[in-house]
């Protein structure tokens, strides 16, 4: 295609107001970070000295357990010696989904529960991914110019997946750390009081179960006072419980399920799960998002606008084997939590002795680390100098508060599953030194963290 | 309580595309197990050449247990969520691509945009092009899914460019003129034109006429095409397939702009045969719609397992060579099985070169040249005769009597009964005429329609030769003591 375009032409037909917005929000510093990572990778032996990546909620930690399932099950990623197996799956575009997946899928959320709960696979709708059934349910609970609630800090993906081409507002419930960020019915009353004085009609409240970026499950107390706040006000509840597979111990979850479950299902039709593969089972390249609601219209519904992200039919084969072998879910439910668990004890354990604390935590992929007092000014640009330091001169890509929505500076997720034990260490030793020099040394208070410079260095030299 | 679009009915699915559908899903018809039920023919799916697909994957197991030359690369393909695809994969389409097009044109892979099927794709290209409330303009007939891929949360109208059987369905310029008008008059600014090329229901390929118009078109209003070449690789005679990269390289001493306006849809649902498997892409020339586009596909990537192994399928060049030419084969063989099947009946197709379907004219057998009449035709064929056809009218065809019949996603023996029933459809209509002349209280309404097939079946069972075939499957009528269709 030889065809020239002379750049000094003006476009002559615009394209829309979406296509061209920022609201796909890639311009914060949350996608800023992880291009310093694309353009600086580390590596053990080929870039020691590389920016390593704690800003990726990956789970990498448990891969070993899916490749020895599939390498024991061919049956699995082929579709057999029939002629029909292939061609079958092939064809399959029912939006309905495959019986057989939804089924694995219901049986896998209610063993991640303990067996608390119960899930209908009539009520599942599947999706391309989490950031897929977001954006679906917010296109059939609100419309453009509404609002959702949304407790911060928050996933900084909400602000696309949720906003950008539903045209919905996000307005923020403040949480804050003299109470460890629990939301508070006070915090509830006064997001909707807010919306309502920009006269903003609110639709919802779409909680992270356990939260992303805190790392903490959300108590039944809370989940109570949530679920009466959204009946008292007759709206919509999302409660995104897409981290529930990562709790560290298995009896710290509660569910909205289990809330309803207890009050009998009572005022449960305003009441939607999201959930996905990509985090629990380390599959984000795999798309496998779903839809639970109690709601019939919003279960036909999603249904039906899932055609415009359907889960491959042979990705659900796949994984519809897997999940459905009770064996393997349950103990690789178990081994999982077990190491993630021990990640979160040996970072936490190592940014203490480096004297830094965490927000205590309980699930997740990171952890939510409190580096207020390390600030020269409690505002967010002394937050975002930090980070640059951070970014730049220890190498480390963490995502700061801000991008989170933080009320408060100082707050920063720390990703520890995305990599190798080996990796953490690493990471965890350019923190002790860079918390040394910072102790040792005058140059804190200038915000001049440039004799960080050589720390890098100073750890790649270290044993670990 | 639900927003506006989810309580509207854009999504369509009460027309009788889907309600013929449903009916199928209720009682299907089975070689051998079901041989009365519902044959169908209102499914654009191509089941010809899966054979192909089937011995390539059993010489190629290792791609299937997500393996490279004995390495695993199963962490890698489930880590990979990164928006701009697989290059390899991207790669090979593009190539893919070119050959459909007897690479007369090559595409570059950084402004092909990867998305879960070419639903999806479309969607996009709305959101991207579009604001709520304003239009694109359709060539009429048209793909029923458009109403709701292009309108139902874009908030985009459509607006018909009507095309008649006067010169085969063809885009007249002015045609194009009269549906902007048309738009003006409803206050509805057009953004764009958006076209099947091959066309989806006639089966044709646009020629360069209709390219040429359809671009000069594009330049004079200042606005957006998108070409939708889905069926590209379904191309089994001459007229060779011209495609609007070709028609745009000609065009482009005119005006150097209007490629910035041109975008292109494909997925591998129809040439492929693997609609189940959501891959399907948006190939735009304006840089700024491919990075639109692809951080919108955030809400609709491809799964990496499948990118992987249809990345690997398609760098076979021997074998896509060869996929290409014996799908196209037997795609032709098809067609002309169907189509001398229903000349044999009286009944004639538009003549096409393309698609998994023809446009068959059944003008001559309504009843009155009206809609309702065509409803009244195609509720016949469905419940008294088992075969799910679409009717014109779900295409917005401006003329009635006009029905898409798909052949490629049935077997020769379903296909061979299906055209048996439509002989005794045909036979039915010439005895049923006689006695509507002699009834003139025969009605039009929709619920006079069942009394209608009522009222005539026990005369036609009387009248037809072939009554064995019409009670096998006629359904009993409301007044009988039977068990419904809901089986």
């Amino acid at each position: 295609m030889a065809i020239e375009i002379d750049d000094h032409q003006q476009p002559s037909v615009e394209l829309s107001k979406v296509a061209v917005s920022e609201t796909h929000g890639e311009d914060s510093p949350y996608f800023a970070g992880w291009k310093a990572y694309d353009e600086d990778p580390y590596h053990e032996l080929n870039n020691p000295l590389g920016v390593i990546q704690m800003g990726l909620a990956e789970n990498q930690v448990s891969f070993d357990l899916l490749e020895e399932y599939l390498e024991k099950h061919s049956e699995a990623s082929s579709w057999g010696k029939g002629a029909s197996g292939f061609r079958e799956n092939a064809l399959f575009q029912d939006y309905h989904g495959l019986k057989s997946f939804r089924k694995a899928m219901a049986s896998f959320m209610e063993q991640i529960r303990g067996g608390r709960v119960k899930f209908d696979p009539e009520r599942i709708v599947l999706t391309a991914g989490a950031t897929a059934a977001n954006e679906l349910l917010t296109f059939i609970l609100a419309d453009p110019s509404d609002a959702l609630l949304v407790p911060t800090p928050y996933y900084p993906g909400f602000d696309r997946d949720l906003r950008w081409r539903t045209g919905v507002k996000i307005v923020p419930i403040h949480c804050e750390s003299s109470n460890n960020f629990q939301i508070t019915p006070e915090a509830l009353e006064a997001a909707y009081s807010n919306a309502e004085a920009m006269n903003i009609k609110v639709r919802g409240v779409l909680i992270t179960n356990p939260s992303n970026p805190l790392g903490a499950t959300i108590q039944r107390s809370v989940l109570e006072e949530i679920f009466d706040f959204v009946t008292r006000k007759n709206i919509h509840l999302v409660s995104d419980e897409i981290y529930s597979g990562s709790v560290f111990s298995p009896t710290e979850f509660v569910s909205v399920a289990e809330i309803l479950e207890a009050r009998k299902f009572k005022d449960s039709e305003r009441v939607h799960i999201v959930y996905s593969l990509s985090k629990d089972l380390g599959l984000p390249g795999f798309r496998v998002g779903t839809i639970y609601s109690y709601n019939d219209k919003v279960v036909t519904t999603a249904r039906r606008m899932s055609s415009f992200t359907l889960i491959s039919s042979q990705t659900q084969h796949l994984l519809a084997s897997m999940l459905s072998n009770k064996a393997f879910t349950e103990n690789y439910i178990k081994i999982n939590r077990e190491r993630l668990r021990k990640r979160y004890e040996m970072i936490i354990e190592g940014l203490r002795s480096a004297g830094i604390e965490c927000l205590k935590g309980n699930a997740g992929l990171f952890c939510w680390m409190n580096l207020s007092p390390l600030l020269d000014e409690p505002t967010r640009e002394g937050e975002l100098a930090l980070w640059n330091s951070m970014l730049h001169e220890v190498k480390l890509n963490i995502s700061p508060g801000s991008s989170c929505h933080c009320s408060e500076p100082g707050w920063f997720r720390v990703c520890f599953a995305n990599m190798s034990e080996l990796t953490l260490q690493v990471a965890l030793k350019r923190i002790h030194i860079f918390m040394e020099q910072l102790r040792s040394s005058t140059l804190a208070s200038n915000q001049d963290y440039s004799g960080c410079r050589f720390l890098v260095l100073q750890v790649a030299r270290q044993p670990i | 309580m639900l927003s506006k679009k989810a309580s509207c009915e854009s999504h369509g699915q009460d027309s009788s595309y889907f309600l013929g559908w449903q009916e199928y899903e209720k009682n299907s018809y089975h070689e051998v197990q079901n041989t009365t039920g519902i044959i169908q023919m209102g499914l654009a799916e191509n089941q010809l050449s899966f054979d192909l697909l089937e011995s390539w994957l059993e010489s190629n197991s290792d791609v299937l247990a997500l393996k490279r030359k004995g390495r695993s690369v199963f962490r890698e393909l489930a880590l990979f969520q990164d928006y701009h695809g697989f290059p390899d994969f991207k790669n090979r389409l593009v190539e893919f691509m070119a050959k459909l097009r007897g690479f007369k044109v090559a595409f570059d892979p950084n402004k092909l945009v990867l998305t879960a099927g070419a639903t999806s794709a479309n969607e996009i290209l709305m959101f991207c092009l579009a604001e709520p409330g304003e239009a694109f303009l359709l060539p009429t007939p048209y793909y029923p899914g458009f109403d709701r891929d292009l309108k139902w949360r874009t908030g985009v109208e459509i607006v018909p460019i009507h095309c008649t059987s006067a010169n085969d369905f063809r885009i007249t310029a002015c045609a194009l003129e009269n549906a902007y008008q048309q738009a003006q008059k409803l206050n509805l600014k057009v953004k764009g034109v958006l076209v099947t090329n091959p066309s989806n229901p006639l089966g044709t390929t646009m020629n360069r006429e209709e390219l040429s118009h359809l671009i000069d078109f594009a330049i004079t209003k200042k606005i957006h095409v998108i070409s939708d070449e889905i069926y590209s690789g379904t191309v089994f005679d001459s007229p060779s397939f011209t495609s609007i990269s070709e028609a745009l390289m000609e065009a482009s001493s005119d005006d150097a702009d209007v490629c910035n306006r041109i975008h292109i849809v494909y997925s591998l649902s129809k040439d492929l045969g693997l609609p189940g498997f959501r891959v399907g892409m948006i190939y735009s020339y304006n840089e700024t719609v491919v990075a639109a586009a692809t951080k919108m596909s955030s809400f609709g990537l491809v799964s990496s397992q499948t990118q992987y192994l249809l990345s690997n399928i398609l760098s076979d060049k021997k074998f896509t060579g060869k996929y290409i030419k014996e799908n196209q084969r037997r795609i032709r063989g098809r067609k002309e099985m169907l189509v001398a099947g229903l000349r044999g009946a009286g009944i004639k197709c538009l003549k096409s070169n393309a698609g998994l379907f023809c446009w068959v004219d059944m003008r001559h057998l309504l009843s009155s040249d009206t809609f309702e009449a065509e409803k009244e035709l195609w509720k016949r064929i469905l419940f008294g005769f088992g075969l799910n056809i679409s009717p014109g009218s779900s295409c917005h065809c401006s003329e009635p009597g006009w029905f898409r019949m798909c052949f490629a996603n049935i077997s020769q023996e379903t296909l061979r009964v299906a055209l048996r029933r439509v002989e005794a459809l045909v036979e039915s209509m010439d005895s049923t005429k006689a006695s509507t002349l002699r009834n003139a209280t025969s009605t039009t309404s929709g619920a006079g329609g069942d009394n209608f097939n009522h009222h005539h079946h026990r005369r036609t069972v009387r009248n037809s030769r072939r009554s064995w075939s019409l009670s096998k499957w006629v359904l009993p009528s409301p007044y009988d003591d039977h068990e419904t269709a809901d089986r």
